[in-house]
């Protein structure tokens, strides 16, 4: 196991509410949550809980009404949209839970993506993006259209996609829910094997209780707060600090 | 990330068909339409082309076209003839005859009387003889389409092609012989009648019997005359309508366009042909850019920035664009080129093509906007919504 050191994200009361008026619906009521490097953190909780919006926070792709979300000491309440955009092609991985992967690129140049969005040149990109795909086992299939792959080989995909430019957090929402449990334990297995590095932080917006042994801590959420956070999923229930 | 962008295009292949029809058949009905518009309108003043040596026409004040004929005094020629800087005037008749074929029935030719000494006005281009056999007795020439179509000589055998009219026959014009002694090539006019040459002493005896029989005066001017001063000195001296040959051919469109449906008509299956383009390729674009929002989503999470995604679309459209202006014009020549030599009336000047060019842009521009507003609003995190 990497040890855990540095803090990677750190959130302090943040909070987060969606509509206005009598439509309005608090999804985050002051979030308190640090992430720490080389290891994965699993956020954990019921639907609409608040899950998705604290790793969209926490990534970059939208913004908090109130506190403060660091990645890596950089407030993203403090940059400019030019800069956010910026920041997240250097420093942060998606793995979403339906791959959106480009159905006319092959594997290969899906794993590119990232680094063409960052001005690499094709052929390099393309070359580095093979590399990363042969890390995860899929070295064979760099030509090979999402359509043509199964819905792991296609996770794999992203989970190279998300590594290729070699970010500092890798957030992934749901990433097993659509596999099933065999697929999702070799996919969590690969996470922890490539994505995991003393610099890096994972964290994983789960339902999927199979894979929390997977997690160095586990975040429990309910309605927009963190209820517990805790080591082992054998603690989940049992009273702790965030 | 052009590559990435041109992919997603070419990779939804129903939708990138689609968008491309709809701006083939745009941009095909907009320049066959235009073209078919610009061939009719350059018919109205074929004759004017073919009559390409006088700088200058004369004609009566009341005269709108060409084909609006209000016969001069036959002394009007001489006035004009007495105008300072006219290097020469002739007569010119042109009237509406009734042809008798060979087989009794009758065919409206549009017959030509030339200056007998010079044949000045005489056709661009003889297919047979020559146009100096005007001066044998009794010749006139007739134009290759009329000799082959309309003044043909129908068969004795039911159900088998006219012989086409030869150098040697004969037709009867308004009871008077007129032999063939001559086929020219000439272009196609806007009645779309034969055409029949013959000299102005003999025309004014096929005519029918009228007071005055001289239709226009046509004038050459002077070495280093400016024809519209020599105009104002001509309608000065004579009281006449005088224009150049460039002037009296806008007129004579002008007039068309003002009095007839022609371009309303047209302009109506140009505008449908753009409405068309725009409703298919707009929305089949929009729902392109829809069916790949999430992806444009993805990217943007993955930090792309707008500008680029906006770059991209434009990208897509400026493809589709190029490809189909390129099929539509590409056809819309085919149908001009298959139709070389038929009755429908096809010119395609570059201004055509300048045309459909700017409507394709607009079409493109319109679809591209569109899907611009939908990539702009996007808020990256609908990427995690499943």
């Amino acid at each position: 196991m990497i040890q855990a050191t540095g803090t990677a994200v750190l959130c302090r009361d943040v909070k987060k509410t969606y509509g206005s008026g009598p439509d309005r619906v608090p999804a985050l009521r002051g979030i308190d949550l640090e992430v720490r490097t080389g290891e994965l953190l699993m956020l954990v909780g019921p639907s609409g809980c608040g899950k998705t919006t604290l790793i969209s926070v926490m990534a970059g792709i939208l913004d908090q009404d109130e506190g403060e979300c660091r990645v890596f000491e950089r407030e993203w309440t403090q940059m400019s949209s030019r800069e956010k955009t910026d920041f997240r092609g250097r420093s942060i991985g998606f793995v979403f839970q339906a791959f959106n992967l480009l159905p006319a690129l092959s594997a290969a140049e899906n794993v590119a993506v990232p680094l063409l969005i960052r001005g690499v040149p094709r052929r390099q990109a393309v070359e580095q993006a093979r590399a990363v795909l042969d890390r995860v086992g899929l070295g064979d299939r760099a030509k090979s259209l999402p359509a043509q792959l199964s819905g792991g080989q296609q996770q794999r995909v992203a989970i190279a996609r998300a590594l290729v430019h070699g970010p500092n957090l890798i957030v992934c929402d749901e990433p097993t829910s659509s596999l099933d449990q065999e697929t999702g334990h070799k996919v969590m297995e690969l996470l922890r094997e490539v994505a995991l590095a003393p610099d890096r932080a994972l964290v994983i917006v789960t339902h999927d209780a199979r894979v929390f042994e997977f997690a160095d801590r586990i975040a429990k959420m309910n309605d927009g707060r963190i209820e517990q956070v805790v080591d082992s999923p054998k603690d989940l229930g049992k009273d702790r600090q965030p | 990330m052009n590559f990435v962008a041109l992919r997603m295009l070419v990779g939804d292949r129903a939708k990138y068909i689609g968008i491309v029809v709809g701006l083939t058949f745009a941009s095909l009905l907009i320049t066959q339409q235009l073209a078919i518009f610009t061939g009719l309108m350059s018919r109205t003043f074929g004759a004017i082309t073919d009559l390409a040596q006088p700088d200058v026409w004369v004609m009566d004040e009341k005269v709108q076209f060409i084909d609006d004929i209000k016969p001069l005094q036959s002394t009007e020629l001489y006035r004009v003839r007495g105008v300072s800087g006219v290097e020469w005037a002739v007569p010119l008749y042109k009237g509406l005859l009734k042809a008798r074929l060979s087989n009794g029935t009758f065919q409206t030719v549009n017959l030509y009387g030339l200056d007998d000494a010079t044949l000045i006005g005489g056709p661009p281009t003889m297919v047979q003889g020559q146009l100096g056999d005007l001066r044998r007795s009794e010749g006139v020439i007739v134009d290759e389409v009329g000799a082959r179509t309309r003044l043909a000589r129908p068969s004795a055998t039911p159900g088998e092609p006219p012989t086409p009219l030869e150098i040697g026959d004969t037709l009867e014009l308004n009871d008077h012989r007129a032999v063939v002694v001559g086929i020219c090539r000439v272009q196609r006019t806007f009645q779309s009648q034969p055409v029949v040459y013959t000299t102005f002493s003999r025309a004014v005896q096929y005519a029918p019997r009228e007071r005055k029989l001289l239709s226009f005066v046509l004038v050459g001017c002077k070495k280093g005359e400016d024809a519209h001063e020599v105009c104002e000195r001509i309608h000065a001296a004579t009281g006449l309508a005088a224009v150049t040959r460039e002037d009296f051919q806008w007129q004579t469109v002008r007039y068309f366009l003002k009095y007839t449906g022609i371009p309303v008509n047209f302009g109506i299956a140009v505008a449908l042909g753009f409405l068309v383009g725009t409703v298919i390729a707009g929305q089949t674009f929009h729902n392109f850019t829809l069916d790949n929002l999430k992806q444009f989503g993805a990217l943007k999470a993955m930090g792309a920035r707008t500008g680029t995604l906006l770059r991209m679309i434009v990208l897509q459209a400026l493809l589709v664009g190029v490809i189909g202006y390129g099929l539509g014009v590409g056809l819309a020549s085919l149908v001009g080129f298959a139709t070389k030599n038929s009755e429908l009336a096809f010119r395609m000047p570059w201004q055509i093509l300048a045309i459909s060019a700017s409507a394709v842009i607009l079409i493109c521009a319109l679809s591209a906007v569109l899907a611009m507003r939908k990539v702009i609003r996007l808020e990256p995190a609908m990427v995690f919504k499943s």
